[in-house]
């Protein structure tokens, strides 16, 4: 630690950061914009000056900028210095010169970081009585609003956009006080990760177009501690919620997960919890078709039903852990199904295996960002884990670190750093079946098969070890690969690899452990990350269910006759005809589901789950980490979590075992106590027990306005606000107006600081973990073994079949994952069903990119626009998967393609 | 008096080529140069005490001394000559690229050798295209004769040189504005530290010199630093071109010892003001220095004399204010030429800048108030050196808060009278 001086008092902050990060850690209020905690420093707004002085007898002292300047022992700064504070002022009275008087109409309003600024400097009077210079807006798709006169040109967003998220579709234009932030032309942005523009501009050019669309006040929503159901990362969040329907999803710091960040997925996939396909009353069929009842009716339908036996479950890798684990209750862990594929099942065993047996361990997104050796094996990683594609973005900035280093240049120094670095990465190795959007940073790319691409994982296992089997067969050109891929993993600090489910490959999941192992037995760190496909798949792999298969087998048997669904369409884990025959075949098939789906359609119960925003829960992510999210609203409807409508059922079928769950705290107990792995699920939250100077913590801000005028319409009583028995929450602005612990932030808020960036004042150290803590346990640790080699069946090498292609799956982050493919921002940009062909593929078929091909596989029939992609290995076709119009379809598979 | 910088240029200014350059002496400080060890050469530099003629003066020797010189140095090392001249009423480096191109040539390759480069880049201002296509023959020559390429002259030194034509900014002749552009970036200016000398262009150890500053060096390796001080009335050393423009008898450029007093170079070699008009101020050295009014006809125009009465020399090629121009005026013109070229960087100078040339064009038109008087005064403190990303805002004010000074009185005119008084009614 550095000791210096604030305004005559001794503080302490580490040597390697500016003083105005420092300042922020100590709790000083300096403003400042164009710095960002993620991004570093770059002194373009000036607006965090400060007086630095020579030493004691230094009265006079000199205006420098706080971003620019690294804590040095025995600096001698002043912050309430009246010429600094005068200057801070001036830059805010710059500022403000073209910045429109339309707060009480911007959308930005309440949480504007540009007002408090201007608040905590003192400007408050307009001296420029000129024309403020205007612009043009540009539509940038369905989630970002544009509105460029409030800008006051600090460069984040390009900054964000360009350097940190790796776009290329947004830049900044002109001079002078015109600079234009934006695209060349009009057109939906590009990144996956452009949301974020909303939480990085200091004021309202980029806002929330989703938001804009049901408008509320920043203030008026009603928040809750959240996790994103959208993929298995895990990404924390906060939604808020105004008249019962959510508005807006924005991020929630946690310093070891998803940090300042989500992708636009999970930032604005939250829509479907709006949607009109949502179920929101118990349903039962009666003449062929389902007709809302009463709770107690379904119940009563129920027993009967529950009573007879020959119940099996099905849970599901988007229920929570206590969904599923009161299903298992239910039904009997024997009886207990996995409700995803039969592939993806056995891939999530196997990665969970070598996660809790092997030496290496999955790293935080955090740890992600500081590897400085990367290899990526088969997954798409931007499509299926955004965030984690993110994080591997900034790890390719280490290797170079080492250099910037020797040049005595802070790192935090962003663009002298960028400077210096110019194009050099550090290794990041990408082998996939075809291109990806991370390709741009990487060392080497390896468009393979699948199989292909497993052998050359072994090859690089046989590299680091010499011990473990050689890959016989391989080309010169992948041999020397594998060498160098080696050579680059072996000569890191802390190499990392990334593997997953994508591609159905089991092997590919060994060879990457196999790697990993190698690494640790060499006495490297090394960091092995899997990918889940969904918001809980590790919770449900951890629950050690039966594969879906033998579901199936079991009411074809007869062994089965009812079949209890949790929020699953089985329709997208088999084929239809197996799904068909599973649901026709059992003689009673109840669902509990959120949204009306397939599944849903045809059962003879429906009882409405409540989402995310409705209930809560513990997701485990793929990190391993348990998390919990809070219910953010009392939803409409009978809607409510799974595992109250299972042990409402269990209660009146007469299973009293479930009588002990009262509440939430009750079940996540019992789960905690049957399943050893999720032992320390309790401990992913406090309990509702929590206090806080013997208060609950409020869901909604102080401002919260209206509350008694919202039902006056009904009544002009005001209505006694929900009480809430299973958290430490109330339903009201009232309770512990402090800071809650990590897992209990309903929002981010700090006198003087209404913007996201109060965080500052939530966090140990700026960028840091919270106080208290990042929230989340981790299940998963690193077994005891030393990894011994890992015996992996190291497959043939892919050959081409005559007149066949291998399909392989493609992923979309918009349209593969089921709930946000109902938001009306993510279908819009979901697109059609296609085929991928390689160029000699297509030259040979004689199709074109946009001709129409002829697509038989695993027995269905389709016909798809082509995409000509060169990357495409030959023989190798691509087909996306998830689609809301495609069919279940198990890839890779051999298909034949056509052009008639 | 010894010319030394401009000797081989010819009065209609045709292309000097390799064999007149040589016939004259040309290319002796390199091969001088190359003989001796690379830390000799960047001391007799130092000793000459030769200063930056681009503006700020900065000690060459010094300069140079602060790139890295060990064997583990990241490589390439680049020496970059900055041609984008685009001060107003500077014109000076205009004429050694198109008068002497070999004299820059050969200047850049005893610099890069000093500092051992392995590439040049000449960076010249998009509108000098008789520079670029002179230069560009004089490189070919150069190479023919290997004064540059690989082994120059046997003395086992390579360097690449290269022409680059700038698109056409203000902040192009910025130093590390100059280095984002010739990487194909925006010309924004760089942090600083970490110098050029360290990190510069693509990264790189980089000297980046003004064109003047070059062609000096050769003579310097001939002729010794001795030589070199002695050519100067003052501490600051050498010949220096002066330039005169506006309402004078004979605007031109003129090589003279440095020191030479302002009046003689307004009387004598720029022949007096014009028959009619009365001088009134000047900038010494571009539009972005400090009035210097005629209490300072007197001082000697080099870097520490113009320093000491509020000023800077800058590049030496003065711009003359005459009664018959509107001082408010003159500088409303410059603050729009400034507000354009800010970069839009940092928020002094893209906010003050555009505020300052509003409000002079309101007291142009005769719709100024008392208060733009102060709030003028504001932008020129708001805009301070140290207050700014880089020199561009504090060097834009420099003109306004003079003119403040020093013509108070028809700024207060403009207002009082609700016109601009130089404008017929």
């Amino acid at each position: 630690m550095t000791k210096f001086y604030v305004d005559n008092r001794l503080v302490e902050a580490p040597a390697d950061q500016s003083l105005l990060q420092a300042c922020l850690t100590l709790g000083y209020d300096l403003p400042y914009f164009c710095w960002h905690p993620a991004m570093g420093s770059v002194g373009a707004c000036r607006q965090c000056a400060i007086k630095q002085y020579k030493d004691e007898k230094d009265e006079r002292g000199r205006i420098v900028m706080s971003c620019m300047t690294p804590v040095a022992e025995g600096t001698r700064i002043s912050i309430s210095d009246p010429e600094a504070a005068s200057f801070r002022a001036s830059i805010i009275e710059g500022l403000m010169l073209n910045h429109p008087h339309d707060c009480p109409v911007c959308d930005e309003g309440g949480e504007c970081h540009l007002q408090d600024m201007t608040v905590m400097t003192g400007h408050d009077y307009r001296r420029y009585r000129f024309n403020k210079r205007t612009f043009y807006n540009q539509h940038l798709g369905p989630f970002v609003h544009h509105e460029m006169n409030r800008c006051i040109q600090c460069y984040r967003c390009v900054r964000y956009y360009r350097e940190y998220a790796g776009g290329r579709d947004f830049n900044q234009y002109v001079k002078g006080n015109t600079v234009y932030f934006g695209r060349q032309q009009e057109g939906v942005l590009e990144s996956e990760f452009a949301g974020n523009l909303v939480e990085i501009c200091p004021t309202g050019v980029f806002t929330d177009k989703t938001l804009r669309k049901h408008y509320t006040r920043k203030w008026d929503l009603q928040m809750a501690p959240s996790i994103c159901v959208h993929c298995g990362i895990g990404c924390n969040t906060t939604p808020g919620e105004r008249y019962g329907s959510l508005r807006r999803i924005v991020n929630r710091y946690n310093g070891d997960v998803n940090s300042y960040f989500l992708c636009d997925r999970g930032r604005f996939g939250y829509e479907f919890v709006n949607s009109p396909k949502r179920i929101r009353q118990p349903q039962l069929r009666k003449d062929g078709k389902l007709h809302p009842v009463t709770a107690t009716a379904a119940l009563d339908h129920l027993r009967p039903v529950l009573m007879s036996g020959k119940v099996i479950g099905i849970g599901s890798p988007r229920a929570s852990l206590e969904g599923n684990f009161a299903l298992r209750a239910m039904v009997g862990p024997e009886r207990f199904f996995a409700g995803v594929a039969d592939t993806e099942h056995r891939l999530t065993a196997a990665m969970l295996d070598a996660l809790k047996n092997g030496p290496a361990r999955t790293p935080s997104l955090h740890e992600v960002e500081l590897s400085d050796a990367v290899l990526v094996l088969g997954e798409d990683v931007t499509q299926v884990a955004p965030l984690l594609a993110l994080a591997l973005r900034q790890s390719i900035r280490q290797k170079p670190f080492e250099e910037v280093e020797k040049l005595k240049i802070p790192l935090w120094l962003d663009h002298a750093v960028r400077e210096a670095v110019q194009d050099q990465h550090g290794p990041l190795f990408i082998a996939t079946p075809h291109a990806t959007k991370l390709d741009d940073v990487a060392t080497e790319i390896c468009p393979a098969a699948p199989d292909d691409l497993a052998r050359l994982g072994f090859a690089v296992a046989h590299e680091l070890d010499g011990q473990l089997p050689v890959v016989s067969g391989l080309s010169d050109g992948v041999s020397a690969l594998a060498a160098r891929i080696a050579q680059a993993l072996k000569g890191a600090k802390r190499p990392l690899v990334v593997a997953g489910p994508s591609l159905n490959s089991e092997p590919i999941i060994k060879a990457a452990a196999s790697i990993a192992w190698a690494l640790c037995r060499a006495g490297k760190p090394a960091g092995l990350s899997f990918t889940a496909p969904e918001a809980n798949s590790f919770g449900l792999g951890l629950m050690d269910a039966r594969p879906l298969r033998e579901a199936f087998e079991a009411v074809r048997k007869g062994e089965a006759e009812s079949v209890v669904i949790l929020e699953n369409d089985l329709y997208r884990r088999a084929p239809q005809s197996e799904i068909d025959e599973l649901l026709n075949t059992a003689k009673h098939v109840i669902v509990l589901d959120s949204l009306m789906n397939r599944t849903a359609s045809k059962a003879e119960v429906t009882l409405p789950a409540g989402t995310f925003a409705e209930s809560d829960g513990t997701l485990v992510s793929s990190e391993g980490r348990a998390q919990r999210f809070f219910q953010v609203f009392v939803p409409q409807g009978d809607s409510q979590a799974s595992w109250r409508w299972l042990r409402d059922a269990m209660l009146a079928a007469g299973q009293r075992e479930a009588a002990a769950w009262k509440h939430f705290d009750h079940i996540v107990s019992a789960l905690a106590e049957a399943i050893p792995a999720l032992a320390r699920a309790a401990d992913a939250a406090p309990s509702a027990a929590f206090r806080a100077a013997d208060s609950k913590i409020p869901r909604e801000p102080h401002r919260y306005s209206g509350r008694t005028a919202i039902h006056a319409g009904v009544s002009v009583s005001e209505p006694k606000p929900p009480e809430d028995a299973e958290a430490p929450f109330t339903f009201t602005m009232e309770g512990y107006p402090d800071q809650p612990p990590p897992a209990l932030v309903p929002f981010f808020w700090s006198p003087g600081w209404n913007s996201i960036q109060s965080v500052n004042k939530f966090q140990e150290e700026i960028a840091g973990p919270l106080r208290g803590g990042n929230p989340g346990v981790r299940l998963i640790e690193p077994g005891q073994g030393s990894g011994a080699p890992l015996a992996g069946n190291i497959p043939e090498a892919f050959s081409r079949r005559p007149g066949e292609w291998l399909m392989v799956p493609l992923y979309h982050i918009f349209g593969s994952e089921e709930l946000s493919a109902e938001a009306p921002g993510v279908a819009e940009l979901t697109p059609k069903p296609y085929l991928v062909l390689g160029s000699e593929d297509a030259t040979a078929l004689t199709l074109n990119d946009g001709g129409e091909a002829q697509v038989v596989v695993n027995g269905s029939r389709l016909s798809l626009p082509v995409r000509v992609r060169p990357d495409m290995p030959v023989g190798v076709a691509g087909l996306p998967v998830g689609l809301p119009v495609g069919e279940f379809c198990a890839l890779p598979a051999w298909g034949r393609i056509s052009k008639q | 008096m010894e010319k030394v910088l401009t000797k081989n240029i010819r009065p209609d200014l045709s292309y000097v080529d390799l064999n007149a350059y040589e016939m004259a002496g040309g290319y002796q400080g390199l091969r001088k140069a190359l003989v001796m060890p690379p830390a000799d050469v960047v001391e007799t530099v130092k000793k000459s005490g030769l200063r930056g003629r681009g503006g700020a003066g900065f000690p060459t020797g010094m300069k140079w001394s602060f790139v890295p010189m060990a064997a583990d140095t990241p490589r390439p090392k680049y020496i970059v000559c900055n041609a984008d001249e685009m001060e107003p009423g500077t014109f000076k480096d205009r004429l050694l690229m198109e008068g002497d191109p070999h004299q820059l040539v050969e200047g850049m390759t005893v610099a890069a050798h000093a500092i051992q480069a392995d590439v040049a880049y000449i960076f010249i201002r998009g509108e000098y295209y008789l520079s670029e296509e002179r230069l560009k023959q004089a490189i070919a020559e150069a190479y023919q004769k290997n004064y540059l390429g690989k082994n120059i002259l046997g003395s086992g030194f390579n360097l690449e040189m290269i022409v680059h034509m700038s698109g056409g900014r203000y902040m192009c002749g910025e130093e590390t504005g100059l280095l984002n552009a010739l990487e194909g970036k925006r010309a924004n200016p760089r942090t600083k530290p970490p110098f050029p000398q360290v990190s510069g262009l693509f990264g790189k150890p980089t000297i980046v010199q003004n064109v003047e500053t070059l062609c000096n060096l050769p003579h310097i390796v001939k002729n010794g630093p001795e030589w070199f001080k002695g050519l100067s009335y003052t501490q600051d050393a050498g010949t220096k071109i002066y330039g005169v423009s506006g309402k004078v008898k004979r605007p031109g450029l003129w090589e003279l010892p440095m020191g030479t007093t302002v009046r003689e170079l307004l009387e004598v070699h720029a022949g007096g003001m014009q028959d009619g008009v009365k001088f009134r101020g000047l900038l010494p050295g571009g539009a972005s220095t400090d009035f210097l009014v005629e209490e300072h006809l007197d001082v000697k125009m080099d870097f520490t004399d113009v320093a000491k009465v509020g000023s800077r020399m800058g590049t030496g090629t003065m711009i003359i204010l005459d009664d018959q121009t509107c001082p408010v005026g003159m500088v409303a013109n410059l603050e729009h030429f400034f507000a354009q070229e800010s970069c839009g960087w940092c928020t002094p100078c893209w906010s003050g800048l555009s505020w300052a040339e509003k409000a002079l064009y309101a007291l142009e038109d005769g719709k100024g108030e008392a208060a733009d008087l102060d709030h003028l005064s504001f932008i020129t403190k708001l805009c301070a050196p140290g207050n700014t990303f880089c020199a561009l805002a504090p060097g834009a004010v420099e003109p306004l808060q003079s003119a403040l000074k020093y013509f108070r009185a028809d700024f207060e005119r403009h207002v009082t009278e609700k016109r601009c008084p130089w404008r017929s009614r």
